[in-house]
């Protein structure tokens, strides 16, 4: 089965700090989303069960780390790694990004599964993973926390509000995980190092054959801020039994225990 | 006339959205349309009517079982084109996040996905969506002639809706899925609701065992409350995904949260930043949690948590 998983590179999110309710992302390490990660464990677990070969394919505008954190992929296990690296990137919003990896999907030899994380680091919108799949014409199952080939098919089971749902998409198709569905591996040593020798081809917008200029962002953000938290910040000392004392007191005082 | 049109499986959400579509609605010159879709369809036509549909598309098509986001997406576009749709206000629950992305791209429009505020300002939406994990809000606008919005259930009320004519429309649907639902079962153990509890207790890591929980219960048990948790706890199946609290979990605006053994990583407090109190108690005085508490206890849970029940037993 050849999978390609599309794998985006983030600011840590853990690492965004906040000031003057503004995030500051300088300085922030680069990193590929948790959930691609699950994606990408996805797909070389499938890949060994099943055969073939996993492409990690990833969009970004020109940056030096991309390199680097492709390489994380390729260490995990990804066969080959194929970077869309365009400097019109940068301005990209969901549906742009989808329209490139539909394009960069349609120049690959051969592509039998998508897998994609459930949202992304920064962004979170989900959006991508559907927008590629509408783009190819391909069913799509959301969410799988299990993920297996079927023969000519996919199976998935996913946790829905109150229902467990086991689904089967027939080839091509596209899956998003969740994180419960596996613990990415660490790569090892010598993993890490034959990663540098694993094919990876770095192509432009036009060369998969598009514009940037069509690719216009539809959405635009006024303004990104943290939220202003205005709370009071009462920390009881004291013994245990004081500590309780004082607390209890506090919630009686505010009317949320005791009426 | 151009219709506002309104869509999520979950009847509830879908009538919120009916409720405030009507009042965006107004204010636009738009109708209202909403469509009723899969399971249970037909039942949901009256509520949604008196929620403040004017029109209701109805259809229980078998390609609409389980709701796969391809052939829902082609129902919304062919109903949208049907009742000429400028904005598709969606739930944004899981399926309906899923399908956003899907419909956005058939109808050639800008979406924004995980809405937790949708106004108008000067004639034009502008949607607020959490970022950076949930460090910070995004106001956003959408270009173009159709926008789609997944709003967060519960960001709207359907209290006191004026009601719309409710005329229900069967519209002629082609349809096809290329999901197979293999089987579809309900899910074990109890079910909990938080986004209405008024009280909730989270517990996270800091307990060390599943067996420990039952302190976390005997708190929530006290303060008359729920217990939910952090996603790291479900991971564990120590406690069921319906009990998460954050990004990918419940988001809830309780009058009291109180956290115990929680760290305060910001996708687990995004799900209570509404909260009207929050209070913490965790061993380690840096803990984020306290950035963000009201009241906190520096503690170990193990000692601090049987303290507090015998004092609110007292109250
Ligand atoms: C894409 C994505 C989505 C996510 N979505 C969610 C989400 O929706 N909800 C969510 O919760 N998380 C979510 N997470 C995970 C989140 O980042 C954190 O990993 C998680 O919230 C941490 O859980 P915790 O606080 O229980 O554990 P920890 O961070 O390990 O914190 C445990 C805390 O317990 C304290 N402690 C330990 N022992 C004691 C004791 N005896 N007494 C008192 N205190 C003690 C410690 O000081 C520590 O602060 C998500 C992560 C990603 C990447
Ligand atoms: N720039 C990108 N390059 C490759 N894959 C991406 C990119 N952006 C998003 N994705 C994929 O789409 C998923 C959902 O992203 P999002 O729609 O931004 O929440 C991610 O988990 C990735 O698998």
């Amino acid at each position: 089965m050849d999978i390609v998983v599309c794998v985006k590179t983030n600011p840590d999110p853990q690492m965004v700090r906040i000031k003057d309710r503004e995030p500051v992302i300088e300085a922030v390490p680069f990193k590929l989303g948790d959930l691609d990660k699950n994606a990408l464990e996805t797909a070389i677990q499938v890949r060994d069960a099943a055969g073939g070969k996993v492409v990690a394919l990833t969009v970004a505008e020109t940056n030096r780390k991309i390199k680097e954190t492709i390489k994380d992929a390729l260490a995990m296990g990804a066969d080959e790694a194929v970077i869309v690296d365009d400097p019109a990137a940068a301005t990209l919003d969901q549906a742009g990004v989808a329209t490139v990896i539909a394009a960069a999907v349609k120049k690959l030899p051969a592509c039998d599964l998508l897998l994609f994380g459930e949202g992304s680091s920064d962004n979170y919108t989900g959006q991508v993973p559907s927008r590629v799949a509408e783009k190819l014409g391909v069913p799509q199952v959301g969410y799988a926390r299990k993920v297996e080939a079927a023969g000519d098919a996919v199976r998935c089971e996913r946790s829905m509000d109150e229902m467990i749902e086991t689904l089967e998409l027939p080839l091509p198709a596209a899956v998003t995980v969740v994180s419960e569905i596996n613990e990415p591996r660490i790569p090892s040593l010598m993993h890490i190092m034959k990663a540098g020798s694993k094919p990876t081809q770095v192509w432009s917008l036009a060369d998969i054959g598009l514009d940037a200029g069509a690719l216009a962002p539809k959405q635009e953000v006024l303004s990104n801020l943290a939220e202003e938290q205005d709370r009071k910040h009462i920390v009881f000392e004291g013994t245990v039994a004081e500590q309780a004392e004082a607390f209890v007191n506090a919630l009686v005082k505010e009317g949320v225990v005791g009426r | 006339m151009a219709d506002l049109l309104v869509y999520s499986e979950k009847t509830q959400a879908a009538c919120e959205l009916a409720a405030k579509g009507r009042e965006f609605a107004q204010a636009l010159g738009l109708g209202v349309s909403a469509a009723a879709l899969g399971e249970g369809a037909a039942a949901a036509a009256a509520e949604l009517g008196a929620a403040g549909a004017d029109r209701v598309f109805v259809s229980e098509d078998p390609a609409l079982e389980g709701w796969p986001a391809d052939s829902v997406a082609v129902a919304l576009a062919q109903i949208a084109a049907e009742a000429d749709a400028k904005v598709v206000l969606l739930g944004s629950t899981r399926r309906g996040k899923e399908l956003a992305g899907r419909l956005a791209e058939k109808l050639g429009a800008g979406a924004v996905t995980d809405v937790n505020g949708l106004e108008l300002e000067g004639g034009e939406f502008v949607a607020a969506r959490y970022a950076f994990a949930g460090a910070t809000v995004a106001r956003e606008k959408v270009a173009g002639d159709v926008k789609v919005f997944a709003v967060m259930p519960k960001t709207f009320s359907s209290e006191g809706a004026t009601a719309g004519a409710g005329t229900v429309v069967t519209p002629a649907l082609e349809l096809a899925t290329g999901m197979k639902v293999v089987e579809r079962r309900a899910k074990e153990g109890d079910a909990v609701s938080l986004d209405a509890a008024p009280r909730i207790v989270g517990v996270g890591r800091g307990f060390a065992t599943r067996e420990d929980l039952s302190l976390g219960d005997q708190l929530a048990e006290a303060l008359e409350g729920v217990v939910g948790c952090t996603k790291s706890l479900a991971d564990f199946q120590w406690l069921g995904e319906d009990r998460i609290i954050g990004l990918s979990g419940a988001k809830t605006a309780p009058d009291l949260y109180l956290s115990v053994g929680i760290s305060g990583q910001v996708q687990h407090t995004v799900g209570v930043s509404s909260a009207k109190l929050i209070a913490a108690i965790n061993k380690d005085k840096d803990a984020p949690i306290f950035q963000m508490a009201d009241y906190g206890i520096v503690g170990d849970l193990y000692e601090v948590v049987p303290a507090v029940v015998e004092r609110l037993k007292v109250v």
